[in-house]
């Protein structure tokens, strides 16, 4: 009876090592949030304060 | 021996839930290397936004931008024009690599760029020319 423990061993290492994989996976929501603030910013498409302004086009004329 | 085991497997579980809630939060992008891009991209988008509205730039499908049509410039300023696009795809570029990094996965990178590309075109003031996923300008 040793191929037990040895196969929960087998299965313990898959579980780490799915977890490490987990880790690291692309937070594609965290990006897409970082992208908004970052180019709110620069596009200068809200000022200060966290109210949602609607975008207004940059002063074209 | 068994049940051992088992609570052992356990206990690694919940040791790496932290871990991936953590991945779950947000992105780091307070370092002085992405705010000083953030500034100056932010002042070169003052010269840039009336060549976006006229058409003579545009969004590229990866997250940089283009000279889409250098006749809508006149002529004296299309160098300018130029340097201005060059020097924002190197903002760009940095931009993308530096929130790569500071995130410590520099090979996000790619990742990253194509996140912004499709939020800038999201972003974009309608009249604003982008690439579509085929590479084809289109006017929003």
């Amino acid at each position: 009876m040793r191929t037990l423990p040895m196969a929960m061993a087998v299965l313990l290492a898959a579980t780490v090592s799915a977890c490490v994989t987990i880790n690291i996976y692309f937070p594609a929501a965290a990006a897409e949030k970082a992208a908004d603030k970052i180019i709110d910013e620069v596009w200068q498409l809200k000022k200060s304060g966290d109210a949602p302004a609607p975008a207004k086009p940059d002063e074209q004329k | 021996m068994y049940s051992q085991i088992l609570r052992l497997w356990m206990a690694v579980l919940l040791l790496w839930m932290p871990l991936l809630a953590f991945a779950a939060a947000d992105l780091e992008i307070n370092t002085p290397a992405i705010g000083s891009l953030k500034t100056t991209m932010q002042q070169r988008h003052d010269q840039l936004a009336g060549h976006y509205a006229s058409g003579a730039v545009g969004l590229t499908r990866n997250g940089l931008v283009a000279v889409r049509d250098a006749t809508l410039v006149p002529l004296a300023q299309r160098q300018a024009v130029n340097g201005l696009v060059a020097a924002e795809n190197q903002d760009r570029q940095a931009l993308y690599r530096e929130i790569a990094r500071a995130n410590g996965h520099p090979e996000w990178e790619d990742e990253i760029r194509a996140t912004f590309a499709q939020r800038w075109v999201q972003k974009a003031a309608s009249g604003w020319w982008y690439q579509n996923q085929s590479g084809v300008w289109v006017r929003k």
